[in-house]
């Protein structure tokens, strides 16, 4: 196991090496001067060469990634000039809220999606199954951006129900906070519990119809025991693979509902970066968005190891 | 004279067990009502699309400023936007958008990321490990990420659009066709193939990658509807097609402010991308179910 998760991170490591290099080339492409983008076109010859230093971009390009990697790894980003602040400040204000806001989507979608996902395929062909199917279905064909509009005209335009936009940490009002982030974990819920209710109903059913089931009946266990305990330890593996998806998102899937609800997280920031043409924060956000979603390949690939003997290691 | 009537015989025979399997394969594509519905719908969208100036009653982008903003009326049937430009028409203008993308990137991805894999699994070695890495590396960065910041570096546009959505997408199908190959690789038929000096080209195009055709067939048909959602969300966020051409997920985003004046502007565009994708996605189940030979009896 040890050697196991060695490789893998010696794996990751690569990628993510591959990774930096693809960003870093990519936003060198931008079109335009990046001095000139970054600042707007009015700016002194002084404010000119003191950020074009400041960037490197005197120097070859080879340098500029080494240098501006040495730096990444000990998260010194640089300076973002749309935001006027440290990087890495930036982000410490802006990664949290999304963390918060996907985390309870999470940890919400991830047993309703399971529960029903079973009760489709226990009754697989009822009435119920239906109804479970469809719902799937057409929640995960919805886009997460229409949802919220939907969202908003209905709870906030409509029935005044709930704020519109904005965000407030529950420790500073706790009820303003509630209201506020009720619809954008609602909208970023439903997408998840659609897409693990989908795929614990097939495997489920794929598990149902094996032998050891069969065997578990004839022995004469209850229904319950038989789907919570048996069927379900083995069900459940397939659906880890998409709770690792899921969960590799967390902080770089949030984009659109933010947008909706003006939320000012780790999405809203990567578009405002890129709409800036803003350098060290596009390059940041995208490094930090991939590693999140390495790191949590890698747990998903040792959980998976670990739960499914099957798999040699 | 007997030896190529012999040879006519089996052309004809091959002939006719594909067009059996051809007629098995739609009939039990079409045997679910579910998948009739969908496709009915899926072809409007398509019919919508390509007779767009004849069945849209206004000019997409034709203002009337002193029109902006009603609701729905005889005049406009889904009401006006900000400019005063027909919310119905920009809706049938921006299908065409939609599936154009949808095809077109899902097409580039499954063409260059089928020969990446192909070569990847042929070859092995230097070539597997350098191809596998670089899959490795897209796919760590989640999708519409990646499309993001490639939309920022080389902009917005059907075409743009197209190829990025189509790279982001490409790392699905070198997977697929790697793990394939890797195991036709080993039949005797490519041994076979080998053995009598044919080129590695050759082998792959005519021996490899027929045989390796239907579960990318699947993949395609359900990551159009995947493709489309990536292309309105990007629009959405003001990074895909630019103003003034309609696109589905831009209509969205410019209606949500007037969600008050006339909610519609918002909401028909939206109700259209999820029409079109729940379609899409529908007959893409009914394709994968009606070619795997296990479940054609049960549907």
């Amino acid at each position: 196991m040890g050697k196991f998760i060695l490789k893998r991170t010696g794996q990751t490591l690569i990628v993510l090496l591959i990774v930096s290099i693809f960003i870093f080339l990519l936003v060198s492409f931008l079109p335009g001067d990046p001095v000139y983008a970054m600042l707007g076109g009015e700016i002194t010859t002084e404010t000119y060469n003191r950020w074009y230093f400041q960037l490197g971009l005197d120097k070859p390009l080879v340098v500029r990634y080494f240098y501006w990697l040495s730096k990444a790894v000990v998260g010194d980003f640089g300076i973002s000039a749309s935001q006027h602040k440290a990087v890495s400040e930036v982000l410490a204000q802006r990664v949290p809220i999304t963390l918060y806001l996907s985390f309870f989507s999470f940890i919400l979608s991830v047993p309703l999606g399971i529960l029903l996902g079973i009760i489709a395929a226990v009754n697989r062909g009822k009435k119920i199954d239906g109804i479970l199917t469809t719902f799937a279905n057409v929640c995960s064909c919805l886009p997460q951006f229409f949802l919220s509009v939907l969202f908003l005209y209905l709870f906030s335009i409509k029935l005044h129900a709930l704020p519109s936009f904005g965000f407030t940490w529950p420790w500073v009002d706790f009820v303003k906070s509630f209201r506020q982030a009720l619809m954008p974990i609602l909208c970023l819920t439903i997408g998840g519990i659609a897409s693990i209710c989908r795929q614990t109903r097939s495997s489920m059913l794929e598990v149902i119809g094996q032998d050891y089931i069969r065997t578990a009946r004839s022995k004469g266990l209850s229904q319950k025991k038989i789907i919570y305990i048996h069927a379900m330890k083995n069900a459940l593996i397939p659906v880890i693979t998409l709770m690792g998806l899921r969960l590799g998102g967390l902080i770089g899937g949030s984009m659109f509902v933010e947008s909706v609800f003006n939320i000012p997280g780790m999405g809203m920031l990567l578009v405002t970066a890129i709409k800036a043409q803003d350098i060290p924060l596009i390059q940041a956000c995208v490094l930090l968005i991939a590693v999140v979603a390495c790191v949590v390949n890698i747990i998903t690939d040792i959980v998976y190891a670990a739960v499914d003997p099957r798999i040699k290691i | 004279m007997t030896e190529q009537s012999k040879t006519i015989d089996k052309n004809e025979a091959i002939r006719l067990h594909k067009a059996e399997n051809r007629r098995k394969f739609l009939r039990a594509l079409f045997k679910r009502k579910l998948v009739r519905v969908s496709a009915a719908g899926l072809v409007l969208f398509i019919l919508m699309a390509v007779f767009a100036p004849l069945i849209s009653p206004y000019d997409p982008n034709k203002q009337v400023l002193l029109d902006a903003l009603k609701g729905p009326s005889s005049k406009y049937l889904l009401g006006t936007d900000n400019f005063g430009r027909d919310v119905l028409s920009r809706i049938i203008y921006g299908a065409r958008v939609s599936l154009i993308v949808g095809v077109l990137a899902v097409v580039i991805a499954c063409i260059l990321g089928t020969f990446l894999g192909m070569v990847a699994g042929f070859f092995g070695g230097v070539v597997d490990d350098v191809i596998n890495r670089i899959s490795e590396a897209v796919r760590a960065i989640p999708q519409i990420v990646l499309a993001m910041a490639l939309c920022a570096v080389f902009g917005g546009g059907i075409i743009n659009l197209s190829v990025i959505l189509g790279i982001s997408n490409i790392a699905v199908y070198i997977r697929m066709m790697r793990g394939q190959v890797l195991s036709i690789k080993e039949t005797d038929y490519v041994m076979a193939a080998k053995l009598q000096g044919n080129r590695s080209m050759r082998i792959m195009m005519k021996h490899i990658l027929p045989n390796c055709l239907s579960p990318i067939i699947v993949q395609m048909t359900l990551q159009v509807g995947q493709t489309i959602l990536s292309e309105a969300g990007l629009s959405f966020l003001g990074l895909g097609i630019s103003a003034p051409t309609a696109s589905w997920g831009s209509i969205v985003s410019d209606g949500r402010q007037y969600l008050m004046q006339n909610p519609l502007f918002s909401i028909a565009p939206g109700i259209c991308i999820a029409l079109l994708v729940v379609f899409l996605n529908t007959v893409g189940d009914g394709v994968r179910d009606a070619l795997d030979p296990r479940m054609r009896g049960k549907i």
